[in-house]
């Protein structure tokens, strides 16, 4: 009962203490930050047990650390190291060193010392490897200096007799990134003598741990990475390890093997078992090749992607030679020849004979891959091995695996400049029109644009292929019009013969006109058309519908119809495009010139700047209309303007000029407003790729001042200081970020919003929050405009939902609580990071909205600039009455605080990776595309 | 000397009747037990009376393995072990196990019901001989008894071919069996480690022949069909029922979806739908594009093939029909051809092998009149292609595989003796290694080394590290020690621990010396000369005055003596100890040359 009692006094007591302190901490405004090597030292000595001080050290470094503080850290992790008596604990030590010797500002030269020294005196050999990968890090971090580098060198020859493989590896790679590269050692490292890095390492080509192999042989590309030149004794050295009994070994002795014969090539070795010698570089070529066909997959892979780098081909056509082996597709003809002369050069042991048909036809398609890539290299720096390859190459077309198919056409596009494909190759190719994969098909679409063929048969298999592909997938409209202007404009001379039949004219009788929207007469005419360009005889050929079709596609394709010399006919276009390049100047200068207007803002009343805010964004978004290259630059500036106009708007607002806090909603327009300008700004930083930083400042500081707008208008509305108190604090450090990121910037920010707000800081922290509302009102209303300079490249952001179409009247039927899928088909502009950022958002008629995040597998990148996202969604709902309609957008998804230049330690390193990635809001971008969609209740 | 004996009783420099007996270590081991399918006499089986006249095979053979399916290697099997009598382990993988008896079911069917054989298995035999059989998992090593094991590597060729290890010690052999280097439409390429064998068995089908890539091969072979299907015409085109069939079925079906074809494909009788459903089955045993997408579909799952039925062969228009057997020797692949045969529209399409005698082997050489059963004569007047869709191993193949393996040496079965030869020399010549080719019958003794594993005990292992430097890689050491042999295995210990365990009491081995030397003075005087001679000499050594008089270097002694007779001479008594017999030597020498002139 006294217990009881007691107890009942005491949480009395505490209570009364506790809101002692409430009290104070409302006064305090002022964060501080516990010094971090106090606090670790504080923990360690706390902690009773090795597992103890392990979870310690782990909690700690999942925090950051600043630069300053770093080597107290330091300092207070080696006094403990020395203490230690736990494996475990050292080993996180020591790998606690070398993270922090990675910080940005921080020199570890003065940490060096104390590292080499306790890695004399331990014992464990996982801690050694542990303290070996610390020095390597402090070593990278202070290339200069020669003298350490020297010391460490040094260090790692002494470690390198160690029985552990994971020490060894480690002396190995230290020497690999730190072996001195210059032979003429600087006077200050006297008393080590500079050793043979190569030398040394070249000895562990023979250690008896494979691990410690391969690290030899990583070292030593290394050493060539880092500029050393290898000898050329290694080659000899390295052609042993190539029959290795592990494959990481062999794999890395293949890249060695490469990288010597580079630097080697015109030197001479012999062949074994004969008196000949070759080349080096065609020694190691051979060697390669034999690799190819390796029992490891790995080093196929490897070696398969060597094969590409290979500058001399000359004796590619050597792979296909079979020599005295008969080819195996005849019968009969594998009888053996009659003299076998044993003096034939050895095929297989050069390795050369049929590396590539061994890597196209590899199990895995990995190999396959690779060696289609080096084909591709090695066709593009030779024609002649180009046209050999070519039917090597159309084979691939075959392939079971969609992605080696795809490579394979891909690979084939690359190098069509040089090759003329034969009616037989043709039509292999054009068989993979069927295709049902769309990738494969706009591929093949692609090739098909810069391919060379050399007969009019050709062009007309290619035409009925594609007209054939038009059929089955109505989809490929665009991407096979496009195919056809190109095969027409390359080949006019071949089309010529065939236009009659084409558009089977009659040389006696009129035949019917045919129909206009039918999509294969508009393919057939695109080819005509692009043909006749550059072939002035053809329009006599056409009949008078066909001109008439023409005047109609010219207008309605003109990107796909060129403008023809047409007879009796005046040029039409040709009036249209010099003015188009002399309006380019015009435009250029006009924008110019609405921008500059808007500088003398600053002198007019409210009014007046209302007004001459309003008709320049009229003119900028017209301009954006009318001059595509400027719309990203016209729209930019044009939202800008719009922000401010509407703080302008804002300000002018009546509910300033009465006295008393309002309570009620009248300020509707300015806090409308003030959430406008915000949305505004997050689509001026994440929906234009080429932003700069200058321009980054510009609208945060344009959001900022939303935001101060947001906090006054609360704080006139709303009844009571508590919410006050909040929104102060927060808008306070809003502003200690901005200062905090761009503080390079500030002083381009003169006379503005911040930099007044800046020299009130102080006063500001202090103040009671109705104070700080009435001086960031005074401030809104004085600051300055600031103008926004232009980037040199800016495009907006655009995508377009092809599919779903939104056409169709059939709804999507399914039974409702399953899910039903639906393709999505987009292409995406000027998008940076699609994968992270693009997102696809489906409302649903009761406002229920759903944000699917697509597979970075998704995305394909076509060309510069450009994505596409071909996706599925997944559709559910509970059951509905009738059809109804889901919406289906693209969102742009953003996160302003990882935009913000790198400061990871910022917030006292609260930021957690996941928080980074996070998303913070989303800007749709996309026209929404309607779905019909059904769902059904399920049967019982 | 112990030595691997090998003798093939059936595809000694041939093809057919697959049957190889191995002798290692002691253990007899039968690899394959094929027929052949160009007899129908005896001599389609092997001679199994070479392994024993009189007693039961069991008691000769430890185990027998079969390879793969096909009946080359497995169809006197049944004859073999219910006939002749075995009763001991027949090894094979899962899927052969699986597949076997359906081929030998329909061997038997054609052999008994269609030719009337009379003394020929039953299909009891079939079902008695296949509960002898143990099923084995890639990589899995079995234990056959306390000294064989076996291994299976992937072989590729068929679904569930597979390459065996068969070990004893540290003795080993590899067969092959059949296998394929290059992976096709429905199976992956053969692989194995660095297993260094002693022997390495393999086959040599294609012993002269480099092939060109598989894909135009392909690419042809649809061209063929199309053209022919397109004309009207009708294509036959035989294959065993399992392996290649399953290839060519699924190149086909994958053509025929991709152009959108209707003409029929059949497939002839049941047996295919039960082979096709354990192709489903053993999915983990095809290649990495039917492994990654069996679970969308199921590849073997046909939608164009259907089931044939003999009617069908008189339909008129354009088909593809796959008939069994492959070599167009019998059944239906040869009744569909007599009907075929006379019309030019039509086309044999022969996509493998043939062994010599059978009509596949005939028409291929060019034969264009056929006698047939019954002194008829056939005239062929169908086009007659050969599209080698084999999935054996070429010459390349076979080289890499040799490679792979790195075995001491070669053995070349299953394959013409002349190509053999050119291979033989090609391996001999470019891998140096040597390379046998047996007939059938014939004997090849290989004599080998065994390593023998002797143990050695921590502590004389600890002591002799602690005394050098580090153990080099790959280097021998010299290292002193007693082996006890005991129970057949071997132990190395230190010297003092032998005798312990071995309760014997140890003998003292010295080596003495006399050494005259010509000096007149005293003995003492004379042991402190020797002393100090030494001392000088021997300067990392512990040399000793002893108070008596005697000099030690390490447990060396000597002792200066003076012989009554002559007191001219002296007479030095150097004794040494067996151990430091190499110090004892040095040192007798030494001092016959004589002692320097003391500096007086």
């Amino acid at each position: 009962m006294a217990a009881h009692l007691k107890k009942r006094v005491y949480e009395e007591f505490t209570k009364v203490v506790q809101q002692q302190q409430e009290e104070i901490a409302t006064k305090k405004l002022r964060l501080t930050k516990p010094s971090k090597s106090a606090a670790l030292h504080i923990d360690l000595c706390k902690a009773t047990s090795p597992a103890d001080a392990l979870q310690y050290l782990l909690q700690f470094a999942r925090k950051p650390v600043e630069a300053e503080s770093v080597e107290g850290v330091v300092r207070i992790l080696l006094e403990h190291y020395y203490k230690e008596n736990d494996p475990s604990v050292r080993l996180k030590i020591a790998s606690l060193l070398g993270l922090l010797s990675k910080t940005a500002g921080f020199s570890p030269d003065c940490i060096m010392d104390d590292a080499i020294n306790i890695l004399q005196n331990e014992k464990s050999h996982q801690v050694l490897a542990q303290l070996l990968d610390t020095l390597l890090a402090i070593g990278t971090k202070l290339p200069e200096n020669q003298a350490i580098q020297m010391r460490l060198v040094d260090v790692a020859c002494k470690h390198l007799t160690d029985t552990s493989h994971g020490v060894r590896n480690k002396c190995l790679q230290l020497l690999g990134n730190l072996g001195s590269l210059e032979k003429s050692v600087t006077k200050d490292a006297e008393g080590l003598a500079a050793r043979d890095v190569q030398k040394i390492i070249g000895d562990y080509f023979s250690d008896q741990d494979p691990r410690v192999r391969t690290a030899a042989i990583k070292a030593m590309l290394q050493l060539h990475e880092r500029g050393l030149k290898l000898h050329q004794t290694i080659y000899n050295q390295a052609c042993k390890l190539l029959s290795d009994d592990y494959e990481q070994v062999r794999s890395a002795a293949v890249q060695l093997i490469w990288v010597v014969s580079q630097l080697y090539p015109e030197s001479i070795v012999p062949i074994p078992s004969s008196n000949e010698e070759i080349r080096l570089v065609d020694d190691a070529f051979g060697k390669i090749c034999h690799m190819v066909s390796d029992g490891s997959w790995v080093v196929r892979v490897q070696a398969a992607k060597l094969l590409r780098k290979r500058t001399a081909h000359e004796r590619a056509k050597e792979l296909y030679s079979s020599g005295e082996f008969s080819s195996g597709r005849k019968w009969g003809d594998d009888a053996p020849k009659e003299e076998v002369d044993t003096g034939a050069v050895n095929l297989i042991e050069s390795g050369a004979c049929g590396a590539f048909v061994h890597g196209l036809e590899d199990e895995m398609y990995e190999v396959r891959i690779a060696a289609v890539e080096a084909l591709c290299m090695l066709a593009q720096s030779s024609p002649s091995f180009a046209e050999k390859c070519l039917d090597f190459l159309v084979d691939m077309f075959n392939d079971e695996i969609e992605e080696v198919r795809l490579q394979s056409i891909h690979t084939m596009r690359k190098i069509s400049n040089n090759i003329t494909l034969r009616e037989d190759q043709l039509d292999t190719v054009l068989a993979v029109l069927e295709d049902s994969s769309r990738d494969i098909r706009e591929a093949l679409h692609e090739l098909l644009c810069c391919t060379n063929v050399s007969t009019k048969e050709g062009i007309h298999l290619a035409l009925v292929e594609l007209l054939k592909n038009l059929t089955k997938y109505p989809t490929d409209r665009d991407s096979i019009w496009k195919c056809l202007k190109f095969l027409g404009s390359r080949h006019p001379t071949l089309v010529l013969p065939l236009v009659p039949e084409l558009l089977s004219t009659h040389p006696f009788f009129d035949t019917a006109e045919p129909d206009m929207d039918d999509p294969a007469y508009i393919a057939v005419l695109v080819l005509i058309f692009n043909a006749a360009k550059t072939c002035p005889t053809m329009p006599a050929l056409f009949s008078d519908h066909t001109f008439r079709h023409y005047a109609y596609l010219r207008d309605s394709l003109s990107h796909l119809v060129p403008a023809l010399r047409l007879p009796g006919r005046k040029l039409v276009s040709s009036a249209v495009s010099p003015s188009i390049i002399s309006q380019e100047d015009p435009s250029q200068q006009f924008l110019q010139q609405s921008l500059e207007r808007v500088y003398s803002l600053q002198h007019l009343d409210p009014q007046g700047a209302q007004e001459l805010l309003e008709f320049t964004i009229r003119d900028l978004q017209r301009l954006g209309e009318l001059q595509s290259e400027l719309a990203g630059v016209a729209d930019f500036s044009a939202t800008y303007l719009r922000c401010q106009l509407l703080l302008i708007k804002a300000l002018q607002e009546k509910l300033w000029n009465v006295a008393a806090p309002l309570y009620l909603k009248q300020s509707d327009l300015a806090s409308a407003a003030a959430k406008q300008i915000m949305e505004e700004t997050y689509k001026m930083e994440f929906m234009y790729s080429g932003v700069e930083n200058k321009q980054v400042v510009i609208i945060h500081h344009m959001r900022l001042q939303a935001k101060a707008l947001q906090l006054i208008v609360t704080a006139r509305t709303t009844r009571g200081l508590d919410p006050l108190f909040g929104m102060c604090e927060k808008f306070l450090q809003e502003v200690d970020f901005f200062q905090r990121y761009f503080i390079a910037d500030l002083p381009h920010l003169q006379d503005s919003f911040v930099d007044k707000l800046l020299d009130l800081m102080p006063r500001l922290m202090t103040s009671k929050p109705a104070e700080v509302v009435k001086i960031l009102q005074t401030m809104l209303r004085q600051s300055a405009f600031l103008h926004l300079p232009l980037p040199e490249q800016i495009h907006k952001a655009s995508a377009t939902i092809i599919e779903p179409a939104g056409e169709s009247d059939n709804p999507l039927r399914f039974t409702s609580g399953l899910v039903v899928a639906l393709d999505v088909d987009a292409t995406l502009e000027h998008v940076q990071d699609p994968q992270n950022t693009v997102k696809v958002q489906v409302l649903y008629p009761d406002g229920q909205a759903q944000m699917i995040h697509p597979k970075p597998a998704d995305f394909r990148n076509p060309g510069p600039g450009r994505h596409r996202l071909i996706t599925q969604v997944y559709l559910s709902h509970t059951a509905w009455t009738e059809a109804c309609q889901v919406e289906v957008r693209l969102l742009l998804a953003y996160n302003s605080s990882a935009r913000i230049p790198k400061c990871p330690w910022m917030e006292g390193g609260e930021v957690s990776p996941q928080v980074e990635t996070s998303i913070e809001g989303t800007i749709p971008f996309s026209k929404p595309v309607k779905v019909y969609i059904m769902p059904k209740p399920a049967r019982r | 000397m112990p030595e691997i004996r090998v003798t093939p009783l059936g595809a000694g420099q041939d093809v057919g009747r697959s049957c190889i007996l191995v002798s290692i270590a002691g253990k007899n081991v039968m690899l394959d037990c094929g027929m052949h399918m160009g007899f129908n006499d005896d001599r389609r089986f092997p001679d199994f009376s070479y392994i024993t006249q009189n007693g039961r095979l069991t008691d000769f053979l430890d185990c027998v393995i079969i390879s793969h399916f096909h009946l080359d290697h497995c169809g006197a099997l049944p004859y073999f072990s219910e006939m002749v009598g075995y009763d001991g382990p027949i090894y094979m993988t899962h899927p052969t196990q699986a597949i076997c008896p359906i081929l030998l079911e329909d061997y038997r069917k054609i052999a008994v019901d269609k030719k009337g054989e009379a003394n020929f298995f039953t299909s009891q035999m079939i079902k008695d001989c296949m509960k002898k059989v143990v099923a084995v998992h890639l990589h899995q090593t079995v234990q056959v008894d306390d000294e064989l094991e076996i291994k299976a590597y992937y072989a590729g060729h068929v679904l569930g071919a597979a390459m065996f290890q068969i070990k004893v010690g540290s003795e080993s052999v590899v067969y092959t069996g059949d296998y394929n280097m290059t992976p096709d439409r429905h199976l992956g390429a053969a692989w194995i480690d660095k297993c260094r064998p002693n022997l390495l068995i393999t086959e040599s089908t294609y012993a002269t022949t480099i092939r060109d890539s598989k894909r135009c091969r392909e690419r042809d072979f649809l061209k063929k069909v199309h053209e022919t299907v397109e004309r009207g015409g009708k294509v036959l085109i035989p294959v065993f029922a399992l392996g290649r069939a399953q290839e060519l079925c699924i190149l086909l079906e994958t053509f025929w979806e991709r152009m959108n074809l209707k003409v029929p494909i059949y497939f002839s009788t049941g047996l295919t739908e039960k082979a096709n459903h354990y192709y489903k089955l053993f999915i983990p045993w095809t290649n990495q594009k039917i492994r990654k997408t069996f679970v969308q579909r199921n590849m073997f799952e046909f939608k164009h093939i259907k089931a044939f039925d003999r009617a069908f062969a008189d339909n008129p228009g354009p088909m593809v029909v796959f008939a069994t057997p492959g070599m167009l020797h019998a059944g239906q692949s040869l009744q569909i051809f007599r009907k075929w045969a006379g019309n030019e529209k039509n086309m044999v399409i022969m996509p493998g092998y043939c062994v010599q005698g059978t009509v596949g082997h005939k028409i291929l050489s060019g034969q264009r009149k056929l006698e047939m059963e019954g002194r008829q004569v056939l005239e062929v007047k169908m086009q007659v292609e050969y599209m080698s869709f084999s999935a054996h191993a070429d010459a390349k193949g076979i080289m890499q595989l040799v490679g792979q393996a790195e075995p001491e040496s070669v053995l070349l079965v299953h394959g013409e003796a002349k190509k053999m030869e050119f291979l033989k020399q090609k391996i001999e010549q470019e891998l140096r290694v040597s390379c046998y080719m047996p007939a059938n019958g014939e004997t090849v003794t290989l004599p080998t080394s065994p390593s023998i594993p002797v143990g050695i005990s921590l502590g004389l292992l600890k002591r002799e590290m602690a005394q050098g430097l580090l153990p080099e890689a790959k280097k021998p050491r010299l290292l002193h020690g007693t082996l006890i042999m005991k129970d057949s295995n071997f132990r190395l210990v230190s010297s003092e621990q032998a005798l312990k365990e071995l309760g014997l009491a140890e003998h003292q081995l010295r080596f003495t010396c006399r050494v005259h030397l010509h000096d007149t003075r005293k003995e003492q005087e004379m042991a402190l000369r020797v002393y100090s001679h030494l001392k000088s000499v021997l300067k990392d050594h512990c040399v000793q005055h002893l108070p008596d008089g005697s000099v030690t270097v390490e447990s060396i002694l000597i002792q200066a003596a003076a012989p009554s007779e002559d007191p001219g001479t002296k007479v030095l008594l150097v004794s040494w100890t067996y151990q430091d017999e190499e110090l004892g030597s040095f040192l007798t020498s030494l001092l016959k040359k004589g002692l320097p002139q003391a500096p007086s």
